[in-house]
């Protein structure tokens, strides 16, 4: 069945990656029993049990990402993410992968700026199965060339595709403009030179440097008790080297450059705005998270929902975001419209976060968020076993502590409208950058 | 959809595919107490929730899935109204109304219902699909009784100003230009489905055609709306952590006092003709940077099939278009290395017949003729010898395990529950699905591939950057 929504589900942001703030808000209702654990071979992981269902979810990162690919070799991590199922030991692609299948585990892997992150789901009764595969998709891959070829092959095509897609147009302008000499912004599935160029070795270099347990953070859950997840820990991550040789990533601090169009012929333009951000880290993270909600983090309340969509009908979509990267900030904000009415739109967001500096809050919007933001938790995130797998390890890599999923809302309700009101101003009285990419109005 | 579909990367297995379709939904109805296949040991471990249904007096019927590990519930309100339901002329209504039933009621001002979500921290959302349309809430288990409260309210007392309607339909053509005319692919695909359906409503886009959208009115939606939103034409389910009981006595305080509104009958909407004629449809455009292939078979949905057909095409679409050991992937891709990708699926979740597609890309100096010849020779090779009895049962095994994994997602529950009884299916078939799946033979599987997969009964596209010669 072919399905419409009535609306676009969260924003991606233009580097691919979901603002880490996304996965963390707390009912302090809800209070998920978290165990710290530590292998023999001193691997940690956090723990929820539950037998509810009986599957086991395990969610892993290393820290690096594509910052990790060499120059000239951009795309490696990303290419790396379909290779390592393609047969691992002794065992070739086409019997791996039918050893992948008939096990039943759901697996994935993926490659942001800042790490390179995996996940598998597998029933309680092929457990073992499951983690000795992906023992070997860590440790042992293959990287045989065809399937090197082929992997590359199909990435190929999609980098072809996104030479004419106005998003992926928009993104490429966004991240140059915004990071420029920064490894950020480089495009992290490379180049159709760079990923043309990329042979088995590279993968492994890759693997080799930034598979290590220094730099892994775990979560687990599910039907596992300590004692069988200490097994799985060592089984699946214990031999892998003890540190990982990270290139050191330098801290960027984000200068919004000149506003530009690209031309291109499509139906609809595609608008992007930045501004210099903040970090997760910054003391003021809070502050502009709700303030962010407020200008446009709330699907279906937010003032550039409000006035953008709802009053004037101008866009399906319109949203605004916290880039928040280990290593730089940023605001982001975006909308699609008609060509005709794309200046109409650019003009209503830049006012916006015009008024937002300005004026900041209302104490009746700061009520709202914060009601939206501490409720929202265990709704949006804590519902499936995958999805609390997943916060377990953004609250490592974050580093928030373990009490983190307790002490969220806490963090918010403290938020006073004076602090809003500072952030804003501090964040929203400059000019945004903007980006279009669509047909020029004559 | 379908477009997600191939571009997604193999390693994401099939239970993200099936929940992105929604189609496949059905495919992952699992699970529960019904002994599985041998092979399966998931049988034995702690199997699925005790769903309930009942009716009210007004002939709403409600379905029950407790999930008690986190305090959330999903509350979902399903209408047996979609695009296939549309008088002619007016494409577009039923997901027009979708969106203007967020825009207030004779009680609920504009956006009011929406804010109440908010406030609690909820989520909500609407679709709607060529036999249905659905609105749902996500919140704590404290809140449903003002979900059901609202939800029930907008079923009879809607308020449309004509005025104040309009941004709104600007909205939906920009929903167009993003999903559709931005990208040449799903151009292809909405020329494919008019070829395919040459008869049924199936042929036109959920979203409408431009020019009928544009005039599209008030009357129009409320004429829609006074045929179709009664309580006896919808299914609510609630998932989460609530019993029964409660939802009982809430459901009969809310929804109870909703008047059956309408008598919308029975769906007999326009059915297709035996095809008998072989379809091509060739579409060139500058956005294109790399050419691809699709060929789309009519075929019978799990509604409308006869003794298991859809069963044995869930796994005929394992076999030989599912992933990277499937024989499409593995004769195209890694045999020929003609494309970088190739496969199957089916889309069983229809009221009506329904389609099993295949796609490819071409690789290097492959063209478009060659993945076709390509995809023909394996259909050819197919229909001649057969599947094996190894393929049967592997691609039985796992269909029946990745089914298990929707029992984590109360949401996907309550989506594969609701989708599958609006659409003709049972508690009891759900259930059953494992064992009806285990069921399935080499035999059966070869009838329906050597029945439907014909020529005559296809539609096949192709999208390139320029004229196709010839």
């Amino acid at each position: 069945m072919r399905v419409l929504s009535k609306n676009k589900l969260s924003p991606v942001s233009v580097l691919g990656l979901i603002a880490l703030a996304v996965v963390t808000f707390v009912s302090p209702a809800f209070a998920v029993d978290i165990k710290t654990v530590i292998s023999k071979k001193g691997i940690k992981a956090l723990l929820v049990e539950d037998y509810t269902v009986p599957l086991i979810a395990v969610s892993f990162a290393f820290e690096g990402g594509t910052t990790q690919d060499l120059a000239g070799k951009e795309g490696t991590a990303q290419l790396l993410t379909n290779t390592l199922d393609e047969g691992a030991g002794d065992i070739k692609s086409q019997a791996f992968q039918e050893m992948l299948q008939d096990n039943g585990m759901s697996y994935s892997f993926s490659a942001g700026l800042d790490a390179f992150s995996g996940g598998i789901k597998t029933l309680k009764s092929e457990s073992e199965g499951a983690f000795d595969l992906l023992h070997l998709m860590l440790n042992k891959p293959r990287f045989d060339l065809e399937a090197v070829d082929r992997m590359r092959a199909s990435r190929l095509n999609g980098l072809k595709r996104q030479e004419t897609n106005p998003q992926s147009i928009a993104g490429k302008a966004f991240r140059e403009a915004l990071f420029k000499d920064h490894p950020y912004s480089r495009p992290t599935g490379g180049t159709l030179e760079t990923m043309g160029g990329l042979m088995p070795e590279d993968l492994e270099d890759y693997r080799k440097r930034v598979f290590a347990r220094d730099n892994l953070v775990v979560g687990v859950v599910g039907a596992i008790n300590e004692e069988a997840l200490k097994a799985m820990l060592d089984k699946v991550f214990g031999d892998l080297p003890e540190k990982a040789q990270l290139k050191d990533v330098p801290e960027y601090s984000v200068k919004v450059g000149e506003d530009s169009h690209i031309e291109f012929d499509t139906p609809q333009t595609n608008i992007r705005l930045a501004l210099p951000g903040i970090k997760r880290d910054d003391p003021e993270f809070y502050s502009a998270y709700l303030v962010n909600y407020i200008l446009g983090g709330g699907s279906f309340a937010s003032r550039l929902y409000e006035e953008v969509r709802e009053k004037r009908g101008l866009a399906y979509g319109v949203y605004s975001y916290l880039g928040t990267y280990d290593h730089a900030g940023f605001l982001g904000s975006g909308s699609a419209t008609q060509a005709d009415r794309a200046q109409t739109t650019v003009d209503i967001i830049v006012q916006e976060i015009e008024r937002m500096g300005k004026e900041g809050p209302t104490q009746e919007e700061l009520d709202k968020a914060k009601k939206y933001i501490i409720g929202s938790y265990a709704i949006a995130n804590l519902d499936t076993s995958g999805k609390i797998a997943s916060v377990l390890v953004a609250i490592q890599q974050a580093d928030l502590g373990i009490d983190y999923v307790d002490k969220r809302a806490e963090y918010i309700a403290a938020i006073t409208l004076d602090d809003v009101k500072r952030t804003a101003a501090k964040l929203y009285s400059s000019k945004p950058m903007v980006i279009t990419v669509g047909r020029t109005v004559k | 959809m379908k477009e997600l579909l191939m571009s997604l990367k193999k390693s994401i297995k099939a239970a993200a595919f099936a929940l992105l379709l929604g189609s496949t939904a059905i495919s992952f109805s699992t699970l529960f107490s019904t002994p599985l296949t041998s092979t399966v040991q998931a049988a034995e471990e702690k199997f699925g929730p005790e769903v309930t249904s009942f009716f009210l007096d007004n002939g709403l019927q409600v379905i029950v899935i407790p999930d008690r590990r986190a305090p959330v519930v999903t509350h979902m309100i399903w209408y047996r109204a979609g695009s296939a339901d549309e008088p002619p002329g007016k494409s577009g209504i039923a997901h027009y109304l979708e969106h203007l039933m967020f825009k207030g009621t004779k009680t609920i001002k504009n956006g009011e219902f929406s804010a109440r979500v908010a406030a609690i921290g909820g989520q909500e959302n609407a679709f709607t699909s060529t036999d249905y349309t659905a609105y749902f809430q996500r919140v704590t288990p404290q809140a449903l009784e003002d979900m059901m409260t609202l939800e029930a309210d907008r079923m009879e007392n809607l308020v449309l100003e004509q005025d104040k309607i309009i941004a709104e339909r600007d909205v939906v053509n920009e929903e167009r230009n993003t999903r559709t005319e931005n990208n040449p692919g799903s151009l292809l695909r909405e020329a494919m489905a008019a070829a395919l359906y040459q008869n049924h409503r199936y042929g036109i886009p959920i979203i409408g055609w431009k020019h009928e959208v544009n005039a599209l009115t008030k009357d129009d939606a409320i004429a829609f709306y006074d045929k179709f939103y009664t309580p006896n034409n919808a299914v609510l389910v609630v998932a989460g952590d609530v019993d029964a009981e409660t939802v009982k006595m809430l459901a009969k305080k809310t929804y109870g006092k909703v008047k059956r509104r309408a008598e919308p009958g029975v769906r007999n909407r326009p059915s297709e003709p035996e095809p008998r004629a072989a379809r091509r449809i060739e579409m060139s455009d500058a956005r294109v940077r790399t050419p691809s292939f699709q060929r789309l078979y009519l075929v019978p949905s799990y509604n409308s099939d006869e003794d298991g057909e859809a069963e044995a095409f869930e796994v005929l679409a394992e076999i030989i278009g599912g992933g990277s050991t499937s024989r499409m992937y593995k004769s195209i891709v890694i045999g020929k290395k003609i494309a970088t990708s190739a496969g199957g699926w089916y889309q069983g979740g229809a009221l009506d017949h329904t389609e099993f597609g295949f796609y490819s890309s071409p690789r290097g100096a492959a063209t478009l003729k060659d993945v076709e010849a390509a995809t023909d020779e394996v259909i050819a090779e197919l229909l001649k010898n057969g599947v094996t009895e190894k393929e049967v049962s592997r691609a039985r095994s796992r269909l029946v395990k990745q089914a298990v994994f929707s029992q984590d997602s109360q949401s996907s529950l309550a989506r594969i529950y609701g989708g599958s009884i609006i659409l003709g299916s049972t508690i009891e078939k759900i259930e059953n699905w494992p064992k009806r799946i285990g069921e399935v033979t080499v035999e059966s599987v070869n009838a329906v591939a050597r029945k439907f997969l014909k020529k005559k009964r296809s539609v096949t596209g192709y999208l390139s950057p320029e004229r196709i010669e010839g």
